[in-house]
């Protein structure tokens, strides 16, 4: 141990915080890479539950080592590049897809200071990277050299530029109430049980915001980017093995990323409902306070939602998702916004 | 005006999404229908019809008298038979070949068969192992019929009133 200690002191200083990040990156990644495989188990387990099958439940007990199989599967798959396919695009596409969808976490609070960068722009680094995710999407589609995959990469394009403007114009209404842009300061300002969370002035918001934000994952029911029926597979069509499971991995961390988001602005992230009425008690006081068990089991709530919109609705067509994102979601946050404005103006003035 | 102002009202709750997933969470507690295949299976019917077996009188000797009206009423062709006649007048096949390939399960040459020779049995789990193994010859279908002869007639039996 001393000497750990010693070989610690020795290492420069400069060194020594790079090592803490890097270890803090891992600490972070590791576990939202396990969750990615365990949504995917999730998944098929939640959707076959709801169409009266068993789902998987073969490989360990009760299939619970089915996602490793699956890892093991795609690592030793062999990766076809199409002979006209552009080699380097080809490559770095998915990577490019992937970058953004783990970068994001950086940003993402876990509990009170549990953040690996407490930037005070936090929200804004957020829409800002998540946005770049289509990147990649749109180059694996025009490198891969197949008219599905182009096709499919020009829906995704334009579908997610619609579909951010109403996520962005539906965080326009947490910023007004929470007054900040950090993610930290937004959960507290819900701070004082489960009546003061965003969700109940917000709900309009609430719902548009999670609407788009499956549609800007590429989830069913707006997954016309995969679109099995007409284009196949859409964007990935081209990709195996490992390449495919980057855009895998991508979009199942996009998934997560979202419903972590969705309760760190409009469900109080990581605070009890209950406030701190608990907080006395010795051991219920910790189950029942603040805490990063609430983040999760919230976040998981809105995870289930994705699976349960899966196996629940047909997938939009192209010109309805357009419609709906430009000319409902949009007006609908911004009526909600000026309801607002409206309000707030009300309180300033002393009405209210 | 009021189905549009019900329509509006509809559309912004989200009424009917809301009631398709009530109905998909209805159905994740339902009773698994599932059957874990190699474990559980489902019941068979007595005239089901799988692998092809030619039977044998309780005497030893086979039925099949090749009058060849299988290979007449075979639709896919699947079946080859040569014939003989032994010493005691007799006709017997000397080659009685299917195609497992070829055979579509029809089930026509178990009917066409005037002596019950030819039968297909409920075993349907089968593979070849060679190259060639799916022609089946009249050595591997009778031991087939001989190694599973209590059960085929005993679904014979069970069926016999409805045939």
């Amino acid at each position: 141990m001393d000497s750990l200690i010693a070989i610690w002191e020795s290492v420069p200083e400069a060194l020594r915080i790079v090592i803490v990040i890097l270890l803090k990156i891992i600490a972070i990644l590791l576990p939202v890479i396990i969750a990615v495989a365990y949504t995917t188990f999730a998944e098929r387990k939640i959707i076959g539950y709801m169409q009266v099958r068993c789902g998987p439940n073969r490989v360990g007990p009760k299939g619970w080592l089915q996602p490793i199989a699956d890892v093991v599967k795609l690592m030793f798959k062999e990766i076809i590049t199409p002979t006209k396919a552009n080699r380097a695009v080809f490559f770095i596409a998915p990577m490019l897809a992937l970058a953004p969808a783990l970068a994001v976490w950086a940003v993402i609070p876990f509990w009170e200071g549990g953040v690996l960068s407490d930037i005070n722009a936090g929200l804004l680094f957020v829409l800002a990277i998540t946005s770049l995710d289509v990147f990649g999407i749109i180059l694996a589609g025009w490198a891969s050299n197949s008219k599905y995959a182009i096709l499919s990469s020009m829906r995704v394009g334009a579908q997610v530029v619609a579909y951010e403007i109403a996520m962005g114009f539906a965080l326009v209404g947490v910023l007004m109430l929470a007054g900040s842009l950090n993610l930290t300061e937004i959960v507290n300002a819900q701070a004082g049980g489960i009546q003061n969370w965003f969700m109940w002035p917000l709900f309009g918001l609430l719902v548009v915001y999670f609407i788009s934000g499956v549609a800007e994952t590429n989830r069913a029911p707006f997954d016309v980017a995969e679109g099995e029926s007409e284009i196949v597979a859409g964007f990935h069509i081209e990709y195996s093995g490992m390449a495919f499971a980057l855009f895998f991995l991508a979009e199942y961390a996009s998934m997560l990323l979202i419903s972590i988001l969705t309760v760190l602005l409009f469900l109080g992230g990581w605070l009890s409902p209950f406030g701190a009425s608990f907080a006395d008690i010795p051991v219920l006081g910790i189950i029942l306070g603040d805490g990063i068990h609430w983040l999760l089991l919230k976040a998981f709530f809105f995870l289930v939602l994705y699976l349960w919109f899966r196996a629940t609705f047909p997938r939009y067509r192209y010109d309805q998702i357009m419609r709906l994102g430009w000319k409902i979601l949009i007006p609908v946050t911004l009526v909600w916004i000026f309801g607002i404005i409206v309000f707030k103006a009300l309180q300033e003035l002393g009405v209210l | 005006m009021i189905a549009s102002i019900k329509h509006f009202i509809k559309t912004f709750t989200l009424f009917e999404l809301l009631q398709g997933l009530s109905i998909t969470g209805k159905y994740f507690f339902k009773r698994k229908i599932t059957v874990q295949y190699p474990e559980q299976k489902t019941p068979i019917s007595p005239r089901f019809r799988g692998h092809h077996a030619l039977r044998r009188y309780p005497n030893g000797e086979e039925r099949c008298i090749a009058c060849k009206l299988c290979e007449a009423a075979c639709p896919a062709l699947a079946i080859t038979i040569d014939l003989e006649e032994r010493a005691d007048g007799t006709r017997r096949t000397t080659r009685y070949d299917i195609d497992m390939f070829k055979c579509i399960y029809c089930g026509f040459c178990e009917e066409a068969c005037p002596v019950d020779a030819i039968v297909e049995t409920q075993i349907f789990e089968y593979h070849f192992e060679e190259r060639g193994d799916h022609i089946k010859t009249k050595e591997v279908l009778l031991a087939f019929g001989d190694k599973h002869e209590a059960e085929i007639a005993k679904h014979r039996v069970s069926d016999a009133p409805y045939r």
